[in-house]
């Protein structure tokens, strides 16, 4: 691949974007689609591409290049395509702040500091993994007490190894990728440990990194101590009574050189905050209307900065949907504002975006509290939509016509998930 | 060669011995066990400058607390390390506690100690809306303030370096000798001659003193567990907040960090190891439910990560500061709570004895008193990041996002000795924030890697066994 | 021969149908819980010659990166991921690699190659 070179920078650009992930390279291609004619992305890793890059594995794309390709292949046809499209991008850089007239305040070490005038935003900063502090693992504070993302970034680019003996924490997607690659990498994975009766990674990826290798996974156990003064050296784990809590006198102490914590994903919002974005407490991440617009005016956000998603291919479709919005919005295209609220009811933990209109076609992205089977999700009276499972770890698409919406005359839509028989 | 003075210790009372003593014409090494200074209970308390009514009048404590409390404005001009005078509130939550708070002001003036108020709820609470409604009224001491322990230690060692300390890290004293009228230490790395030893080895100075026959006492490992918070509380307290000790609770803080986090805690249980650091679900429990009762906004979702330290308890459960049986030969044990706000005037005290001891005192006339100012770049104004980064591009580049801690910092932190992960960390704050290094480690170890010349494998977080990485096992 | 009734996670879409291959003994004699042709092929597929693509990395000399990360063009049996994945710890490459270059062509006869997933530049 030719070297990014960089780019001249503009004093003003129509849509400038904070995060060259996949969220933010798709928004690129979006805002061209709209019309834009300039458009900044502004990377904080030394290549845009964001975690693209570490995902080795296969499983991108079925749905947006129509054929399954690893994360590095998705990342650079993506790149190559945002540079044909005459996108600058840089890298290695920070935005520091945006001010309500959409001044942009970027530094880099190639650039210095710089204030840059935007068109429109768009916000695709990503997510960060939550650590052992969020879950107050009692213990010791050893080293060899990691994230899997951090692992995966020291096995597959760096070349290191975290450890030869590992325990993981937490059945999320990451966790279950670097078991199948610990294994692979000759290293002994020795169990996954789920706090949750059910597992929360997709399930080809409990089939093919878990299932294929024999690694067991513990539903309703936990690490209830981790052992070790310098180095971590063993960990107990225990199974957790139903309000979660570990039942000591169960537990078991398995002798391990490294604890891979796959425990979920938090937005990014440092900079949501700073701008003090409207923010919802269930998803950590901004409130967004039909056009992925944040509460502030002409800023737009989409792919894991508004909520996790498990498959980059939502994100890549969020975010081309929020990069029109964002071109639209800086050629001067205004749309109607939103009519209905989305209201997560009954099972339903949240709802994006959080507001819709009546005359518009919307994909509205859910996810549910508990795992169904044979289930429907019901948009007040207007919609039902049928399913034979849901699972909290695999998010829901729910596509709404204008045609059902039509028939709704109130202001809030009250979102369910029912159990059939 | 023969030193004067060898420090055993390179916690926040050696380090503040060491500065004191880099005044005078003297040689003086210090001896520290870990890999980085402040490693043991001085990195891991409470990081408070107590304002010096809470020890009691007649104790060495209470006598040093005030002294040292005083002392402190002098060393954050010179030496530059994170520390404000915030102000501290008792809250009394029920009325029979009034008298205690009464008992503490009289405590307080008795030793000179200036500003106390007494708040009625009114009064409290305008100033701590976040506070339970049920606080019935609370005594106020503007004196009392907060501080990053470490950055003290690292400032205080810095400049004692600055002015001919020398410094002999990853060394432990293995046994005591003498030969004439000189200390022979033996330590790891060979033996140190010196005329005068101060024994500041905190949880080990019981071990010290008996290999040197130099006093028969015990200490007691005494842990705390705290919980630092997200910075989204920010401002939820602007004091520190004491409950007044009650048959139930030991006494769980609420505190305002010097860098915006809010910490709670600590825990006080006798345990019976002195390397027992675990955090346990039960301490955690018991901050928590504590902690509820004085600021219910407080939730333990906010929880970004938790440590726990070892306070070095005597029996008298007062400081031990003096000569020894031993000529030459000096304690300075039982530094627990408030030992950090009272360094400085140990300090000055062992100067003192030493002197008696017969130690020759000649001022140095070219003593730096400061060090150079830190880049601190998350604290610095829009037009001064400017300055900063066109004059060094390597201040442009954003390593922790949570803190907002740049490349140049990093590379100050490792020029000025920081040896591992948790060196940088404590010395620049990256990897303190929410995600808890998730993000910039590997960039910091490639720092590491590059200004120490060192490989990844080299790397520990915090010194001895403590790797981070191993190389890859080719197979075939 | 004994007739058997094998259960599959489906894999090949976020979906994950709960297959059930009824078997009996000599053939397969229906497939249920699939929701579409792939799932029904998947079960088959699975039941008869299990395969899966094997991603890794490879050390590379002079680039960018230390590590390149390379997949097979095509999945391979499911029995044979580990040795494959052993063979590919003795592979040095030396940088420029552009994505899609052949590193290994045919290891261990296994009926496929294994290329590049990605661009590394040579420093």
């Amino acid at each position: 691949m030719r070297k990014l070179t960089s780019p001249q920078l503009k004093s003003s650009y129509d849509v400038i974007i904070v995060g060259g992930g996949p969220a933010g390279l798709a928004a690129a291609i979006g805002a061209k689609e709209a019309g834009a004619e300039s458009i900044l992305i502004v990377d904080r890793e030394q290549k845009a591409g964001g975690i693209l890059w570490q995902c080795i594995h296969p499983g991108f794309g079925l749905h947006h290049f129509k054929e399954e390709l690893t994360g590095p292949e998705y990342a650079q046809r993506f790149l190559k395509q945002v540079e044909e499209e005459g996108v600058a991008v840089i890298s290695d850089a920070y935005v520091l702040d945006i001010d309500k007239e959409r001044q942009v305040t970027l530094m880099s070490s190639v650039y210095g500091m710089h204030s840059i005038k935007a068109g429109a935003v768009v916000l695709a900063m990503g997510a960060r993994e939550r650590t052992r502090g969020a879950i107050h693992t009692p213990g010791t504070r050893p080293s060899g007490v990691l994230t899997a993302g951090l692992a995966q970034k020291l096995v597959n680019m760096l070349g290191y190894m975290p450890g030869r003996r590992i325990v993981i924490l937490g059945s999320g997607d990451i966790g279950l990728i670097m078991a199948r690659r610990m294994t692979l990498e000759g290293a002994e994975v020795l169990g996954v440990f789920e706090i949750m009766p059910y597992a929360n990674g997709l399930n080809r990826n409990i089939v093919q990194c878990l299932h294929d290798f024999d690694i067991p996974l513990h539903l309703s156990h936990t690490v209830a101590q981790i052992h070790g003064q310098e180095r971590i050296n063993a960990v107990t784990v225990a199974p957790v009574d139903d309000k979660l809590n570990p039942i000591a006198d169960k537990g078991w102490e398995i002798p391990c050189d490294t604890l891979l914590l796959a425990i979920g994903l938090i937005p990014e919002n440092e900079l949501s905050r700073q701008l003090n974005l409207r923010l919802d407490p269930v998803t950590n991440g901004p409130i967004v209307n039909s056009a992925m617009e944040t509460s502030m005016d002409g800023v737009f956000a989409c792919g894991n900065v508004v909520h996790i998603h498990d498959l980059v291919d939502f994100v890549t479709q969020e975010a081309l949907s929020a990069g029109r919005n964002a071109g639209e919005y800086a050629l001067g295209q205004r749309r109607p504002g939103d009519n209905i609220r989305l209201v997560p009811g009954n099972g339903v933990s949240y709802c994006v975006p959080h507001t819709i209109s009546t005359h518009q076609t919307h994909t509205v992205y859910m996810r549910v509290r508990k795992p169904h089977e044979r289930c429907s999700i019901t948009f007040g009276e207007v919609y039902e939509k049928k399913l034979r499972y849901a699972f909290p770890a695999e998010m829901i698409t729910v596509t709404l016509k204008p045609e059902f919406l039509e028939t709704f005359h109130g202001d809030a839509l009250v979102v369910d998930v029912h159990d059939r028989e | 060669m023969v030193y004067d003075v060898a420090i055993i210790g390179g916690g926040i009372t050696g380090s503040a011995i060491a500065r004191e003593l880099m005044r005078y014409r003297l040689r003086v090494i210090l001896i520290e066990k870990e890999c980085e200074i402040g490693a043991g209970t001085s990195k891991a308390n409470s990081g408070i400058i107590h304002a010096g009514h809470h020890s009691r009048s007649g104790t060495l404590k209470g006598r040093l607390e005030w002294a040292g409390n005083q002392m402190w404005d002098e060393l954050h001009a010179d030496l530059d390390f994170g520390f404000r005078r915030g102000g501290e509130l008792t809250v009394a939550m029920k009325p029979d506690q009034v008298a205690d708070l009464h008992e503490l002001k009289a405590n307080g003036e008795a030793k000179g100690v200036t500003g106390l108020e007494l708040w009625d709820k009114e009064r409290t609470l305008k100033e701590e809306p976040n506070l339970s409604s049920d606080v019935v009224a609370s005594l106020y001491a503007p004196t009392s303030g907060i501080i990053n322990p470490y950055e003290a230690c690292y400032s205080l060692i810095d400049n004692a370096v600055r002015n001919g300390l020398e410094l002999s890290l990853e060394n432990a004293v293995i046994g005591i000798e003498w030969q004439d009228d000189v200390i022979m230490l033996n330590t790891r790395k060979g033996r140190i001659a010196t005329r005068y030893c101060v024994n500041a080895a905190g949880l080990f100075s019981d071990e010290i003193a008996a290999m040197a026959g130099a006093g028969n006492f015990t200490i007691r490992p005494r842990k705390g567990e705290e919980y630092l918070l997200d910075k989204r509380l920010m401002g939820i307290v602007r004091h520190t907040i004491f409950p007044l000790a009650t048959a139930e609770s030991k006494g769980i803080l609420v505190i305002p960090t010097f860098d915006g986090t809010i910490m709670v805690g600590p825990t006080a249980q006798f345990v019976d190891s002195k390397y027992d650091r675990t955090t346990s679900a039960a301490g955690f429990n018991e901050v928590f439910d504590s902690v509820r009762t004085l600021v219910p906004g407080i939730s333990p979702r906010d929880c970004i990560a938790q440590f726990a330290g070892l306070r070095a308890v005597l029996e008298s459960e007062d400081f031990l500061i003096g000569p020894s049986s031993v000529r030459g030969f000096i304690n300075v044990a039982g530094i627990q709570s408030p030992g950090l706000t009272a360094a400085p005037a140990i300090a000055k005290l062992i100067v003192e004895i030493l002197a008696d001891e017969g130690l020759q005192l000649e001022h140095k006339e070219n003593f730096m008193a400061q060090n150079p100012k830190r880049v601190r770049f998350a604290a610095l104004s829009r037009r001064e990041q400017m300055r900063l980064v066109a004059a060094n591009p390597s201040y442009g580049r954003i390593v922790c996002r949570c803190e907002l801690v740049t490349e140049g910092e990093i590379v100050d932190a490792i020029r000025a000795g920081a040896r591992t992960l948790d060196g940088v960390k404590f010395r620049t704050r990256a990897g303190m924030g929410r995600c808890q290094g998730g993000f910039c480690s590997a960039r910091v170890m490639e720092l590491l890697s590059r200004e120490l010349n060192v490989p990844f494998t080299a790397i520990t977080k915090r010194g001895g066994k403590s790797w981070i990485v191993t190389d890859r096992e080719e197979r075939g | 021969m004994n007739a058997t009734l094998t259960h599959y996670l489906c894999i090949g879409c976020p979906l994950g149908c709960r297959l059930e291959v009824e078997d009996d003994g000599n053939d397969i004699v229906q497939v249920r819980g699939h929701q579409c042709k792939r799932g029904e092929n998947f079960a088959k597929e699975e039941h008869k010659d299990p395969r899966r693509m094997v991603t890794t990395t490879v050390a590379i000399r002079g680039g960018e990166l230390p590590r390149l990360p390379v997949k097979t063009a095509a999945p391979i049996p499911k029995n044979r991921m580990q040795d494959l994945a052993d063979e590919l710890h003795k592979v040095v490459v030396t940088a420029p690699i552009n994505l899609g270059d052949v590193i290994l062509a045919n290891p261990l006869d296994i009926g496929t190659d294994v290329v590049a997933a990605r661009d590394i530049a040579a420093v």
